[in-house]
């Protein structure tokens, strides 16, 4: 197990290594000079040069990937020229609205996704079936920028039972804090359940047919401990994998629904530093995001392996 | 071990079922509706329509009405023009962008499928690089970089597109590769290049056109959420995301200038999606173990 | 005679194909006693699983069931789902063909026994264990308490089929139905497995099906024996009888086809040649006509139903019954 594990982190090198390479490539090779940035419009030449060299731009790209990649081991993603601010400051002070939003998302998603699966593979080809497989098709066609508006004309204009846009702590006012995230939530979770449905409802439809499922009948064992334990627990799997997957889909998600509900997350931070032109936020939020997103694969591989007996005695 | 089993030939075990599987109402209602849209798209500039981007702020948020059918919106433009006109760029950018993908990642996938080894370690791991960046956040940081334009927003949006079809077209190749006609071509020492052309990419081509399809229903959420968020296409041109995005701030008032373009986006991408995957459930190579 | 505890009454399976309606079982009536064996064979494909399947009642949701199965007094096919679940791992137990599938793979082996004790039986978990420690001993796996927390992929073939079997003795059932239960394994181990399922038979006095494609595997196991073909029962008697004096020509070829140990290895069995029917398509004479080397006219034209033999208890379903025929028209 430890051996699979120290393989795994070792072939996770080389992708964090080409990762960072492509992140300083984008940043550096597309036309747009950085200085030039900076200073705006009205910088005079002279300005404009010094400032390269004080930020080594006129050195050779390769030792600028070098020295940059060398801060970053450190720790030192930069700091925004904006607000002072370095990057991981700014990342560190964000995070939690994410993670709690994505949460939340996944939380909901998988409260609809898994009783619906369930009950769809339990009877597959009936009427509820054909009815909830056709609502997550709709679904998945639904752009979340979509189900926001939606959610927001519903429920905080018409309705006025919940507020559109706003954020506190849940540290200082717990209750109003979630009355803030159900919306966003709301809008993340109506993208996600439709996969996590459709995956885990044609895998258990595939279990059921199982051998396996027929001697539990032949058992005797009761109706739902053959649904939950005996065609679940080998879907459970599945489930691990489609979350996982889901993770990167739901980080371009927090981008939209924290834009649009106006929560301080990372997907904020990134478009506001789009907005204001903060490049050095960008590039280190990038990079975060993408070695964040690598990482939380290799750890859904690992939960695999927990999960999968097969693979943890190395069965493969 | 001494069975009874008797072998079945092969005429027995390819019984013609599943291939003749009735294409549906909805197919045909869902193709119906992209071939509307696409040719009001393409039709918008000799159509009667009213300039998309001309104010007239005498009559913001007007109602329906015989000069403006569908009203105007937050500035007095006509709302129907800039519902066609901001088709045009939504399937501009959502039928090219998928073409790069189809061309670079199908061209990929097959060379990978077929030749194995080194470069499909190679491919498989570029891959893999740039799916670690999660594609809407990668679109918005290079048009960040590059400029808003709907050129940069198509090759990025493109480029993003490359990883899925390379793995279609490497599946349906790894499947084609071992069957008969390809070993037998094989064997009568065909050379590569006549291989891949003439034996593997014209079974390769129908998986990856139906997936075209769904990139295509992709390609047009990702625009609609960048121009929503004002990142994608500059304005004043119209486009259905940026429309829904200005549309936001009049919900209480003129709820209609979000919705008539988010049931139009919906609708589009819903009607690719159900054309793209019957017709990927038809193509699917797998299928013919049904 | 007491009444027998299983009745298989007219029973026919249909499953709807897109070749057409498939008729997987036609019309087949068999009985067994208490505590006795009987034996099913036939070649691949002729319904032996259905027929088995139908007394289990866990037939393919899309299959058509008709007839009467009576068993220990109840008709299983009305039988409401609550009692029939009762019935079902209690008295009533099944070892299936392939134990690579039939158990499952991600919970352990301990959890898959003691589920069917603790559901059956009036036992608390400590006691459910040490029962199924005694269980797995009695089925020949050394070093039993280790095994109960283990995975099925641990374990060779051989062991995941005792373990099957295991499970299917747990509750002391009335009738055991054994599916094929060596046709997956190393022959190595194939005595063993019926050896085991014999000893354990006897031991519990329960009864058995014993299903197989192999009359050798019956021949010294089973108290009674029957041929099915497409479908049907055609040739029904104790084994003794059966083995003295065949009179259908199809198990006449099936005996042909009995691997003998004293033969090479490797040398071609003696395969019956051509193939069943299509069972989308029934013929209209007897099933095996296109393959018999006794076929005559009739053969082609009406089925042959089911008749006594010289003795009531040996049937058969043949026009031209081998050893009979001598000087009856050909
Ligand atoms: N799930 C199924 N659906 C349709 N036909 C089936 C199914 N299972 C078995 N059959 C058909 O039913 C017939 C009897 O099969 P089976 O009872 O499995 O035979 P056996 O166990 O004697 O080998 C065969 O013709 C087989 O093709
Ligand atoms: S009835 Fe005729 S065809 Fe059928 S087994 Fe007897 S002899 Fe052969
Ligand atoms: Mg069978």
């Amino acid at each position: 197990m430890l051996n699979f594990i120290v393989r795994r982190l070792l072939a996770m090198l080389p992708v964090l290594l080409a990762v960072s390479l492509l992140t300083f490539l984008i940043a550096s090779l597309l036309p747009g000079d950085l200085a030039l940035v900076i200073l705006g419009d009205q910088a005079t030449p002279e300005n404009v040069a010094a400032l390269r060299r004080d930020m080594g731009l006129d050195q050779p790209l390769w030792w600028r990937y070098l020295s940059w990649l060398g801060h970053v081991v450190q720790g030192d993603l930069g700091r925004s020229f904006r607000t002072g601010q370095t990057v991981l400051q700014a990342v560190a002070e964000r995070i939690p609205v994410s993670l709690q939003l994505m949460l939340m998302a996944e939380f909901i998603g998988l409260l609809i996704g898994v009783p619906v699966a369930i009950a769809c593979a339990a009877r597959a080809g009936g009427a509820f079936d054909r009815f909830m497989t056709g609502s997550a098709f709709a679904m998945l066609s639904m752009p979340s920028f979509l189900t926001a508006i939606l959610l927001i004309y519903l429920f905080a204009v018409e309705l006025r039972w919940l507020p559109a846009t706003g954020y506190v702590p849940f540290t200082e006012e717990p209750l109003a804090n979630l009355r803030f995230f159900v919306l966003p939530a709301l809008t993340l979770a109506l993208a996600e359940w439709p996969g996590i449905m459709r995956v885990l409802r044609s895998d258990m439809i595939a279990t059921l047919q199982e051998d396996y499922i027929a001697l539990a009948k032949a058992k005797g064992l009761k109706p739902s401990r053959i649904l939950f334990v005996h065609a679940l627990k080998p879907s459970s799997l599945t489930l691990v994998t489609v979350t996982g997957i889901n993770i990167g889909r739901l980080l371009g998600g927090t981008l939209i629904v924290e834009s649009i509900f106006a929560l301080p997350g990372i997907g904020r931070l990134l478009v506001g530093a789009i907005y204001t032109r903060d490049l050095v936020i960008l590039q280190g939020v990038v990079l975060l995001v993408a070695c964040g997103f690598v990482i939380v694969n290799f750890i859904v591989d690992m939960l695999y392996a927990v999960l999968d007996p097969r693979i943890r005695h190395g069965h493969a | 071990m001494a069975t009874l089993e008797l072998s079945v030939p092969d005429e027995e075990v390819a019984a013609p079922v599943g291939r003749q599987r009735k294409l549906g109402l909805l197919f045909w209602i869902a193709s119906a509706w992209v071939a509307i849209i696409l040719s009001l798209a393409i039709l918008a500039p000799v159509l009667p329509l009213q300039n998309p981007v001309d104010m007239d702020m005498l009559e913001r948020r007007a109602a329906f009405s015989a000069e403006h059918w569908l009203g105007t919106d937050g500035l007095g433009r006509d709302e129907l023009a800039r519902l066609i006109f901001g088709a045009r760029v939504s399937l501009t950018v959502g039928l090219i962008a998928p073409m790069i993908g189809l061309v670079v990642g199908g061209a990929l996938g097959l060379l990978a499928g077929y030749f194995r080894g080194r470069f499909e370690t190679l491919v498989v791991g570029s891959m893999d690089v740039l799916l670690a960046f999660p594609p809407l956040i990668f679109a918005l940081a290079v048009v960040a970089y590059l400029g808003q334009s709907v050129p940069n927003l198509t090759i990025v949006l493109g480029v993003l597109g490359i990883p899925a079809f390379m793995r279609v077209a490497r599946a349906a190749t790894l499947t084609l590769a071992r069957r008969e006609f390809v070993i037998a071509a094989e064997a009568l020492g065909a050379s590569h290049a006549r291989i891949l052309l003439r034996e593997l990419l014209p079974n390769v081509i129908l998986p990856l056109l139906a997936f075209f399809l769904l990139g295509v229903a992709v390609t047009i959420v990702v625009e609609g959420a960048l121009s929503f968020l004002g990142l994608g296409v500059p304005p004043p041109m119209p486009s259905w995301g940026s429309m829904i995005g200005e549309g936001r701030d009049s919900l209480d008032v003129a709820p209609r200038l979000a919705f008539l373009p988010a049931a139009a986006l919906f609708a589009t991408v819903l009607a690719f999606n159900l054309v793209g995957d019957t017709l990927r459930a038809l193509t699917d190579p797998r299928q013919g173990a049904l | 005679m007491t009444a027998p505890l299983l009745t298989i009454e007219d029973v026919a399976v249909e499953l709807p194909t897109p070749r057409g309606n498939l008729r997987a079982v036609d019309h087949v009536d068999l009985s067994l006693q208490a505590g006795r064996t009987l034996g099913i064979v036939g070649e691949s494909g002729c319904g032996k699983t259905m027929l088995s399947r139908a007394v289990l009642q866990l037939l393919p949701k899309k299959a058509k069931l008709t007839g009467r199965v009576m068993f220990d007094g109840e008709d299983l096919v009305r039988l409401e789902a609550e009692s029939l679940r009762r019935l079902r791992g209690r008295d009533l137990a099944v070892v299936f063909q392939d134990p690579m599938t039939s158990l499952n793979p991600v919970l352990t082996i301990g959890t898959q026994l003691m589920e069917t004790i603790q559901e059956h039986l009036e036992l608390d978990a400590p006691a459910a264990k040490a029962r199924s420690i005694e269980l797995l001993a009695a089925v020949g796996i050394p070093a039993p308490e280790q095994r109960l927390a283990q995975y099925p992929h641990q374990c060779s073939g051989g062991m995941r089929q005792r373990i099957a079997i295991a499970i299917a003795l747990s509750c002391e059932p009335k009738l055991l139905i054994a599916d094929e239960p060596t046709t997956a394994l190393d022959v190595t181990i194939q005595a063993q497995i019926l050896d085991l399922l014999a000893r354990e038979q006897r031991r519990r006095h329960m009864a058995m099906i014993i299903i197989t494609h192999d009359l050798g595997v019956v021949a010294g196991r089973a108290d009674e024996v029957a041929v099915m073909y497409a479908g049907r029962v055609v040739e029904r008697a104790p084994t003794q009888a059966l083995f003295k004096r065949m009179h259908m020509p199809y198990t006449e070829a099936l005996l042909a086809a009995i691997p003998k140990l004293e033969t090479a290895p490797h040398t071609p069995l003696p395969a019956i040649s051509g193939r069943p029917p299509d069972p989308t398509r029934p013929l209209k004479g007897c099933s095996f006509a296109p393959r018999c080397n006794y076929a005559g006219g009739r053969c082609h034209e009406a089925k042959p139903v089911l008749t006594s033999a010289e003795m009531a208890e040996h049937l058969y379903a043949c026009f031209h019954p081998i050893r009979m025929t001598e000087g009856i028209e050909a």
